[in-house]
This record gives C-alpha cells, sequence and structure tokens, in this order.
C-alpha cells in the first residue's frame, strides 16, 4: 500500500483568508468529478521546486457529498520544512499538482450518538467536513475551537457559515473551560480533538479524567510517521550495488527504482513475502509479520514498510 | 473482447451451466505452486494479471446475466440474504456510487451512469435496466442502495464497518457462499467471524490481516483468492440450503467426479469505501469441474498434487472427506509428475 499512486488536481480558485491562512479549491485536472473523500480525510500534496520536494497533508474541508471540487485551509508555518511557505508563495489558480488520493485516518464514528469536537487553531479543519456531513445526517454536535486571542475574530468569521448556537470558540482561553461540558454529556457521545500534538494529548487526558471510554476518544493523524523518515543506503551483498532511500520512498520502491527483482506481494507488511535477510545494521521495524523475538534478533527486515536505523545498512539481495 | 451472456444456464435443478474455452482459460486458477497451506495472500488489486478476470475492478464474465438471475431466485426465497445495519447507510451509497463507476469504466459497451449533481442515470444493458434516481434519496431507488447495486453483479459482497481498531461485518448480500451464513455471522468482529477457520488463527495469519486491513487506503483496493470445491454447478451452498445440497457429496463417483466436482474459486476484493470510511468485501465466485480444469495440462496436475497432499485439517474444514480420493484418483491419469511453473497462468493460450 506503498505504492505511489498520484492524481492530478488543478487549482481552480485561491483565497486569502488571513495573513498566514490560504483557502485552496482543487478540480480534477481531467475535468471529471473529483475522487470521494469522506469527513475527516486528507490529501497528501506532492509539492516541488527545483531543489526540493515535499508530501505535505492537509485536512479536506469542503462538503464530502459534493464532487465538483475538493478544498482544503493551508496555515503558513513559521518554521516548517518549506512545504506550506510554498503552498502560499508559489501555488497559483491554473497550477496542476499531483496528490495521492483522499485518505481518511481520522474517520466519523459511525454508531455515534452525539458528537463533541475538539480543536485548536488551523486544527478545526477536519470538523468542517465533519459539521457539513452532521448536518446532512442530522446528527447533534458541538464544537469547541481554542485559538489564540487575536485570530478570535478570524475563527469566528470562518466558522460563521457552519451553524448557530453549536460553535463555541474561545479565543485565548485554556482548556479547563471544557471541564464542565465534558462531564454532562450524553451516554453515547464520541469526542474528537485535532490540534497541536500537547493540546490533543490533554484533551484526551480530560476525557479519560471525565470517565470517557477510550474508544470513544478520537485524534486526528495524518499517519506521518509510519510514511517516511531518514535517508539511508541499502547495500546489496550479492548483486554488489548501493541503493540510496530518500526520506520520502520506502526500501521497496528504491530498490525497484534500482532494477533490483525484490520480492513482494502486499506491501503493507503483513504478509511476509518481503523478507530480505540483514546482514548489518539495524532495521527501524514497521511490519505487522515479524514477531517481537525475530524482530529483536535485527536479522531481517520487511522491505516495503520497514527503514534502517544505521546510516547503512547491508541486505542479502 | 465482446461477451457473449448466456441467460438461460442454472445454477440448480438441471445445472445447465457450462464454461466456454476463453472462460476455462480466464479462471482464476488459486494454486501459485503444488502445495497449499494459509498465508496472508494479499496483493494490490491493480488491473492486469495472470488472467483476464483480474483485469477490471468487478469482473464479468459470461455468466453475468445466469448469475443475476440465480441471485433473484434466491432473494425471492429468502429475503434476509442481504441485510444491511441501518448505520451502514452511507457505505450503502459508496458501494453503488463504487460499482457503477467501475462498471461503466470497465465496461462501457454494457453500462453506462450519467450524473448532473444528484440526479443520477443508470444503464445496464445485459440486464435491460434503466433508472434515474436521486443519489443520496433511497426513496428513488426500488430496493435500498447496496442491494439495488448488488443484484446486478456477480459475487458475494459484505460491509465492514471499522471501529475500535476492528472490523465488524455490519451488512452483505450473501446468495453465492460457501458454507456460511450472513444471518449468523452479522455484526460479528474480524476474529470472530473467521473463528471456525482451522490452522490459521495459530499461525497468526488473522492478527495481520486485520492489522494490515485497518490501515486500507481508499482508492488503493486489494485481493486475494480462496478455494473450496462444490458437487454440481451450485452457487447457493449455504447452510440455510443445507438439506438441499449436503446430500450432494454422496454422489460423486470415480465414473462422473470429472463433470460433477467442480473447483470453486473466490476471486476476493477489498476496497476502501471514501465516505463511510468502511470496507467493501467482494467474493466473486467461480466454478470450473475438474474435466475442465484438467485440458489446461498444468492446472490439471497441480490441482492433482495439492488435494493428493492437503493437509488433513484443510480436507475437512472445506468439507471435501467424502470425495477427496476419488478427485485425486481421477486427477492422477493427467499428471506426468513434470515440473511446473510458479504462478496460476495458464501457460497456454488456446485449449
Amino acid at each position: 500500500m506503498t505504492t505511489e499512486f498520484l492524481v492530478p488536481l488543478r487549482v481552480r480558485e485561491v483565497e486569502p483568508l488571513s495573513p498566514l491562512l490560504k483557502s485552496f479549491v482543487f478540480e480534477a485536472a481531467d475535468g471529471g468529478p473529483v475522487h470521494p473523500a469522506g469527513a475527516g480525510a486528507h490529501l497528501r500534496l506532492l509539492l516541488q521546486n527545483r531543489h526540493q520536494r515535499w508530501k505535505n497533508a492537509y485536512s479536506i474541508v469542503s462538503n464530502p457529498h459534493d464532487r465538483s471540487h475538493l478544498s482544503i485551509i493551508v496555515r503558513k508555518v513559521a518554521q516548517s520544512r518549506g512545504g506550506s511557505a510554498f503552498m502560499h508563495t508559489e501555488v497559483r489558480t491554473g497550477d496542476v499538482l499531483a496528490s495521492n488520493p483522499p485518505a481518511n485516518l481520522f474517520p466519523i464514528a459511525k454508531t455515534a450518538r452525539r458528537h463533541v469536537m475538539v480543536s485548536g487553531g488551523i486544527g478545526v479543519t477536519p470538523f468542517l467536513s465533519y459539521i457539513r456531513a452532521f448536518q446532512s445526517s442530522g446528527a447533534p454536535w458541538e464544537l469547541h475551537h481554542f485559538c489564540r486571542e487575536d485570530e478570535g475574530a478570524l475563527f469566528e468569521r470562518l466558522l460563521a457559515p457552519y451553524g448557530g448556537g453549536r460553535i463555541h470558540v474561545h479565543a485565548g482561553q485554556d482548556l479547563s473551560i471544557l471541564d464542565a461540558s465534558l462531564r454532562s454529556q450524553a451516554l453515547g457521545s464520541h469526542l474528537y480533538t485535532c490540534g497541536p500534538g500537547p493540546m490533543m494529548d490533554a484533551v484526551l487526558e480530560k476525557a479519560a479524567g471525565a470517565g470517557w471510554p477510550k474508544g470513544k476518544l478520537h485524534s486526528e493523524s495524518f499517519g506521518g510517521e509510519a510514511m517516511g523518515g531518514a535517508p539511508f543506503t541499502a547495500v546489496l551483498m550479492r548483486s554488489g550495488i548501493e541503493v540510496e532511500v530518500g526520506p520520502e520512498t520506502t526500501l521497496l520502491d528504491a530498490l525497484e527504482a534500482a532494477g533490483v527483482d525484490a520480492p513482494c506481494l502486499c506491501r503493507g507488511g503483513a504478509c511476509g513475502q518481503c523478507e530480505t535477510a540483514v546482514i548489518e545494521g539495524v532495521p527501524e521495524h514497521r511490519d505487522h509479520y515479524l514477531n517481537e523475538a525475530e524482530r529483536a534478533s535485527n536479522t531481517s527486515i520487511m522491505t516495503c514498510v520497514s527503514r534502517s536505523k544505521t546510516q547503512r545498512i547491508l541486505l542479502d539481495l | 473482447m465482446t461477451l457473449s451472456f448466456k441467460p438461460q444456464e442454472t445454477f440448480r435443478d438441471d445445472f445447465s451451466y457450462r464454461n466456454s474455452d476463453e472462460a476455462i482459460l480466464r479462471f482464476p486458477f488459486p494454486f501459485v505452486e503444488d502445495s497449499y497451506m494459509y498465508s496472508v495472500n494479499i496483493e494490490p488489486h491493480v488491473k492486469g494479471g495472470p488472467t483476464p478476470a483480474f483485469h477490471a475492478a468487478f469482473d464479468v464474465d459470461e455468466h453475468y446475466v445466469a448469475e443475476c438471475q440465480e441471485r433473484a431466485i434466491v432473494l425471492a426465497q429468502d429475503p434476509s440474504r442481504c441485510k444491511v445495519l441501518p448505520h451502514m447507510i452511507e457505505a450503502e451509497w459508496d458501494t453503488l456510487e463504487l460499482i457503477m463507476e467501475s462498471l461503466a469504466a470497465d465496461y462501457p459497451e454494457h453500462f453506462s451512469l450519467t450524473r448532473s449533481g444528484t440526479a443520477w442515470t443508470w444503464e445496464n444493458r445485459p440486464l435491460g435496466i434503466r433508472d434515474s434516481f436521486t443519489f443520496g434519496d433511497a426513496t428513488t431507488l426500488p430496493y435500498g442502495p447496496f442491494e439495488y447495486i448488488t443484484r446486478q453483479a456477480q459475487g458475494d459482497f459484505t460491509l465492514q464497518d471499522q471501529r475500535d481498531d476492528n472490523l465488524f461485518v455490519d451488512g452483505g448480500m450473501i446468495t453465492c457462499q460457501a458454507d456460511w451464513s450472513l444471518e449468523f455471522n452479522i455484526g460479528m468482529s474480524f476474529h470472530e467471524w473467521h473463528g471456525p477457520v482451522p490452522l490459521a488463527h495459530e499461525k497468526g495469519v488473522f492478527d495481520r490481516a486485520l492489522k494490515y486491513l485497518l490501515r486500507l487506503q481508499n482508492g488503493q483496493p486489494v485481493r486475494r483468492l480462496n478455494w473450496t470445491m462444490t458437487v454440481n454447478p451450485r452457487m447457493d451452498t449455504s447452510p440455510e440450503n443445507y438439506p438441499l445440497w449436503g446430500a450432494d457429496r454422496t454422489t460423486v463417483t470415480p465414473e462422473n467426479v470429472g463433470r460433477k466436482l467442480h473447483l470453486r474459486v473466490e476471486l476476493q476484493t477489498l476496497f476502501r469505501l471514501p465516505r463511510s470510511n468502511a470496507i467493501l468485501f467482494g467474493i466473486r465466485c467461480y466454478l470450473c469441474n475438474l474435466e475442465d480444469i484438467a485440458r489446461v495440462p498444468k492446472w490439471g496436475k497441480r490441482l492433482h498434487r495439492v488435494l493428493r497432499d492437503l493437509d488433513p485439517a484443510l480436507e475437512d474444514y472445506k468439507g471435501l472427506t467424502r470425495y477427496r480420493q476419488t478427485a485425486v484418483a481421477y486427477l492422477s491419469r493427467f499428471d506426468d509428475g513434470a515440473d511446473l511453473s510458479l504462478g496460476i497462468q495458464p501457460d497456454v493460450d488456446r485449449l
């Protein structure tokens, strides 16, 4: 499942919402309907200029039932790796960007009777599509949004079209304002949180403290930790070649690109077909196939998902 | 290649189902090597593969019309074969959208879909259906969206909801199953509905498969093959109808085994659905009798070896006990012991 599959998206509209926030509307480059995307789904855009490539994930904010376009909101991050700055300064109407199809690691719980959302800053984005979904299903919901004091007006304005009375913008306030609400939700409610990592952790901790079961707590993840990592070099003992594995490719993809006939099947770390003996170096195991003892022995690696902790890894290939 | 449907075929009573030469050559023969054991044999469901059965998202072949008619007969007798729990309504629409889009793209001569916003018109020429409806409004279709579209597709389908890091079979259209019951299994978790499978639990197959499927992504479907054997070309080998077919197992003789006993292959596909985040599981069933299998020399030899050396626990679970030796004896005449190529491709292009 790590195999690259990209769809071309054309920028239909770029709209600045504030000095730091910009909204982008995409349509399918072939003129057809865009890929369907559920509430909570994200796009992983492949961005590149002459010097650098980025793969940045952004929550889709458009209505899941409308396939005429996909929208995202990008916050320009000062200490970012540069992808969000690229979006803000380089991407213009009419440009075509490559993206993975919408993927969803933050879906709505279908068996929930009531939905409570807690967001921080730009973390409100997945909840914009959530609210559209709740509006069409009629499910009850409420949103608590936290932001810096000086951004209160901005988020009030952004959220205004989404519904009266159920949205609470807490500008410049801390999470303790949630305490009463977390203690009084009806049985069958689910809680979702999206925002900076420490904030999500604090929300989940508060909810657990108020007696919420773990299965009813959800937090946003783009699954980024499973995707790439530090670059390394795979040295292939039998074929005598060295393969550079970049931060955004998998070992298996790099082997295949180098023309190596490497075994594989599921490409998701489950089937065991791509197991390859490690002669030197320490794998960073990310598969579901090897057991604890096998992992600890570091004598084999699943090339489709795992990487190397050492700068070089010597493989029996 | 234009498809020539065989609407008169039957999967019951006189069992007039037959495979053409072309259908035999495109059969998804399930054995990669000369022996068989469970594994997580999942691979990306990309177009292309060892036979044309893998060339479309949802394979349509010469049996399409007859299989849809057979499904209608089963549903008329037992409407409970199609059930979807209420929280899966969005997954129903996801399924309808996926199957309609796929069929229209893969078989434009047979299916077309025209859309203007939520006003959709679906045309299924082999079945003579043309319906206009509002996407998202179930009252504009003659059945629920899932039942509507799976009545027009070959093979069984289930819908899995994902929650609590598990999958739950919360819906299905099950009329051509290999002896399992939707009515019994509905609502079960992944390990619960796989409970009866021998050996694989101990090997950790289901733990790994579940972790893999929880990460399945939209637009990147996967597939695997499964198999069993069926006496007579009977699609509906359900527990509900066991009295109708169970005794067939006693009717296999050395004289009739070649035509009566069928290798039953399931091309299983798994699609992450976009809005519901549910998983659609397709179980596309293919039947081919031993006589036809043996017309592909590689397959006749390999099937002989697999059945001869099969683990007794699998023989029992798959219900082969009464006739396995008869089948092995029949197939042995085709097996000269030659080395066979790895993989399932037939290695011949005509019979």
